[in-house]
């Protein structure tokens, strides 16, 4: 009888009890309060594509499936539209929760099961580094470099440049020192946390 | 309708209920001095009262207004079919019309009213009931079929939202109808029959025997110590054993006992006589017999409750086989300060204090296929503050909660249900549990979590069902002495969901609590009080009027069969042995036709429903018919 029992064990989520509390400590955020009403999902833009829906996510984080969590495509699938938080009737922001989840993945050595897209976010975050927006094509080139992938998405990269839209020259914003100063309180308070 | 000879006026409303409509009615009587007046409306139950009030406040009739139904048999059932539909009116009211036509002029009768009240159960329901018509000058008899009063409430802990203790709000109501000069209290006590009718009830009482005479009894519980016989307490659910002679409630709540005679030494064969010896009052009487008493009561309250839907049927929950599933009212006693284990969780197999409870929510309720289709109401709620009582009573501990859909309908409820999910870190699973059995002193529960759609399960210590209400034992007898309808699970019925809530459709009967549907205390007091205060209305006047609708009998016909005397249901016929006829009491006759199709020589008639006016009624579609334009549709239909 007891192959039945393949289910979650909810007694030994005990173990993994500390994961909700380590979220919770994370993104400030109070996940026990999610009742489900699956708002946050049923405005996703990219709920689609995730393996695991945003609601689900959070049914996991109170199970302590961390493992899973924090390997999820969903957690990096997630464009921080903001939708989700908006709307939440209990006021959960979900953004912050998935970038507090992405942040704990790559600090704890997980593996996303969505190829390629760390690289994207680093060479994401690397441009805007160093010109406070956006430039498509050294940002392309950069992820492509990361991520050793050199062929994909080719030749749509072609036509758009062909239009226009991905321009040669990267154009800087004004405030770079405040972006500058943006950069380095965060990667201070990630070294704290770290260390 | 303009086109027939007799109709002087017509007049289409969309609300000829509202005022505006009923003012139309009343110009045109004023104006056109009419004779007469149909309405084409919805059901007379509805609305019939309404109409011929607005005919009365012009002098005209009461009784020379009428309604013809276009909605329940007509537009309701034709919907598909307008153009035949729209005929098919045209016919009724034609047919009304005719009826209209022999209708006589006929007064209101009056009838004597007893200005006192039966309240049947005394739980909450009944208690609040009880104090609000005494202290509204009225005498009041409350029947409670155990030996002391209180009903379900006391068996309760604390009670959502707000963790009032039950008997905080029980214990200062209980004092009140003990000490009241208008509530005279009937403890063990049943309804054996009820006669007559609205304003005068003559109800039989059977006061069972307790074989203890409660005037001399201290209630010093020497005998409750001393009787060797044990057996398990209903109102412990199971959780305690209590003795052959016993109170209902444990010490501190205690009436005075009684002896349960199919247990006691002394009535099987060993002749037993411990308690009889030790009662320094010597109140012990096994003597006593079952004594019947009568009242004539205006009107009767049935404030019956519930029982706990019978979870042993449920194969999958364990219950009764795996000793730590219990059900609801089981951990109600657990969490009691008087109960079983003195207030606290300690599960039934070895004592042992639970940290893993599981909770299951709709057993046996929104169960169509198998069960009841109904939801309990109270499920959801007192399930999460069981919860919360849990996690108070035990720290650490850790509730489980499946369900369906959480319904927290009233004031507050929302709140203290996300307060307590909040606080108390409860976890709740939405999906129905597959199976519960024992695996060494745990018992593990597999179920599912629709929401992460996976498979769960818990290794719990004890599990908890929050089973379905149902109408207490014995509902359906005592509906059939009151002449009260229930529905198919036996709840009472009342006359109208929104209209009537809390009036029986038989005249004279009011519904309070969970008799006639599960609902929660404050909905139960609620009701109760509007009992009362219907009642109180009813009170008011010093007689009672009734429809003049009723049967009555030509003398020079009736034969002085005696036939209708047989079938009538309401005890309305009698002979008249002098004149050797058949007799109709206009106060108790409810004009049900009955005898008019008992009696084989037509002597007997019901008012403005003559045969005369019943067959002119018939003839109308006949000539419809004649006229072929009626196709078969609709000629069935009628």
């Amino acid at each position: 009888m007891k192959e039945q029992g393949a289910g979650i064990e909810l007694p030994e989520r005990k173990a993994g009890h500390s994961f909700i509390q380590e979220v919770q400590d994370r993104c400030g955020e109070n996940i026990r309060l999610c009742y489900q009403c699956l708002k946050c999902t049923a405005g996703c833009p990219t709920a689609p594509y995730m393996d695991f829906n945003p609601n689900t996510i959070i049914r996991m984080i109170q199970w302590g499936l961390k493992q899973e969590v924090l390997e999820s495509k969903a957690i990096w699938l997630c464009v921080s539209c903001e939708a989700c938080g908006t709307r939440c009737p209990n006021e959960i922001d979900i953004g912050v929760l998935m970038d507090a989840l992405r942040e704990m993945s790559l600090e704890q050595g997980y593996r996303a099961r969505e190829k390629g897209i760390v690289a994207l976010h680093n060479a994401f975050m690397a441009s805007i580094r160093r010109g406070g927006r956006v430039h498509e094509a050294t940002m392309l080139m950069e992820y492509k470099l990361r991520s050793r992938d050199y062929w994909t998405d080719l030749i749509p990269g072609m036509k758009l440049f062909m239009k226009g839209k991905i321009p040669l020259f990267p154009r800087r914003i004004n405030g770079m020192d405040s972006i500058r100063e943006m950069y380095r309180k965060a990667l201070k308070k990630a070294e704290t946390k770290r260390g | 309708m303009g086109e027939i000879g007799d109709v002087v006026h017509s007049e289409d409303y969309i609300y000829m209920c509202s005022d505006p409509g009923q003012l139309l009615i009343r110009n045109a009587i004023r104006e056109e001095g009419l004779e007469g007046v149909v309405v084409a409306c919805c059901s007379p139950s509805m609305h019939e009262t309404t109409f011929r009030k607005a005919v009365k406040s012009e002098g005209l009739n009461p009784y020379l207004c009428e309604i013809a139904n276009i909605r329940e048999q007509c537009s309701w059932v034709h919907r598909g079919d307008e153009e035949l539909a729209t005929q098919k009116a045209a016919e009724i009211i034609r047919s009304v019309l005719e009826k209209m036509r022999q209708n006589e002029t006929l007064e209101t009768l009056t009838m004597p009213l007893t200005k006192r009240v039966l309240v049947i159960g005394g739980g909450i329901a009944g208690i609040t009931a009880s104090i609000d018509l005494a202290d509204g000058g009225y005498e009041v008899i409350l029947v409670e079929r155990q030996p002391s009063v209180g009903g379900r409430l006391l068996q309760l802990s604390q009670t959502f939202p707000h963790l009032d203790d039950a008997r905080c709000i029980l214990g200062p109501k209980r004092g009140e109808i003990a000490n009241h000069p208008k509530i005279k209290v009937m403890r063990y006590c049943e309804v054996e029959e009820v006669k007559g009718f609205i304003g005068n009830f003559d109800v039989r009482m059977r006061h069972k025997p307790s074989y203890v005479d409660w005037d001399k009894c201290s209630a010093c519980g020497v005998c409750l110590e001393r009787c060797p016989v044990e057996i398990p307490s209903e109102f412990e659910m199971g959780l305690k054993a209590r003795k052959a002679i016993y109170t209902w409630a444990p010490a501190g709540d205690s009436g005075k006992p009684v002896i349960d005679r199919g247990r006691c030494r002394h009535f099987t064969d060993e002749n037993c006589t411990i308690c009889e010896e030790v009662c320094p009052e010597r109140a012990i009487d096994y003597h006593q017999q079952e004594r019947l008493s009568e009242e004539r009561v205006g009107a009767i309250v049935v404030a019956t409750g519930y029982d706990l839907f019978p979870v042993e049927m449920i194969g999958e929950y364990g219950y009764g086989k795996v000793p730590d599933v219990i059900d609801g009212l089981a951990f109600e006693r657990m969490l009691s300060p008087l109960g079983p284990t003195g207030g606290e969780i300690r599960r039934p197999s070895d004592g042992r204090i639970p940290r893993d409870v599981v909770f299951i929510q709709c057993v046996a309720s929104r169960d169509p296929e198998r069960y009841m289709p109904y939801c309990s109401r109270v499920c959801c709620m007192y399930t999460a503050k069981q919860a919360k009582l849990l996690k108070r009573k035990v720290p650490g501990a850790q509730p489980y909660i499946f369900f369906m859909d959480i319904r927290t309908d009233s004031k507050g409820y929302e709140q203290f249900l996300q307060q307590t999910i909040e606080e108390e870190e409860l976890i709740y699973l939405r999906g129905r549990v597959a199976r519960v059995f024992r695996e060494g002193d745990k018992v593990t529960v597999w179920g599912e979590d629709t929401l992460a759609n996976r498979k769960v399960e818990v290794h719990a210590d004890m599990v908890v069902l929050a089973t379905a209400l149902v109408p207490s034992q014995g509902i359906q007898d005592l509906a059939a002495k009151l002449r009260a309808t229930t529905d198919k699970h036996g709840f009472l019925t009342e006359a109208h969901i929104k209209l009537y809530p809390v009036e029986s459709p038989t005249k004279g009967i009011f519904l309070a609590g969970c008799g006639q549907g599960p609902k929660d205390i404050t909905d139960t007091v609620a009701q109760a009080s509007a009992t009362a205060s219907k009642i109180q209305a009813l009170f008011s006047q010093d007689v009672l009027f009734q429809d003049p609708l009723v049967a009555f009998v030509d003398p020079e016909i009736c034969s002085g069969c005696g036939l209708c005397v047989h079938v009538c249901p309401y005890e309305a016929r009698e002979m008249d042995e002098y004149r050797r006829i058949s007799r109709v009491h206009e106060a108790l006759c409810q004009g049900c036709g009955a005898c008019i199709a008992a009696c084989p020589n037509n002597a007997c008639e019901l008012r403005n429903s003559k045969a005369t006016q019943v067959f002119g009624m018939i003839e109308v579609f006949e000539e419809k018919r004649k006229r072929g334009s009626v196709n078969e549709g609709t000629r069935s239909g009628n």
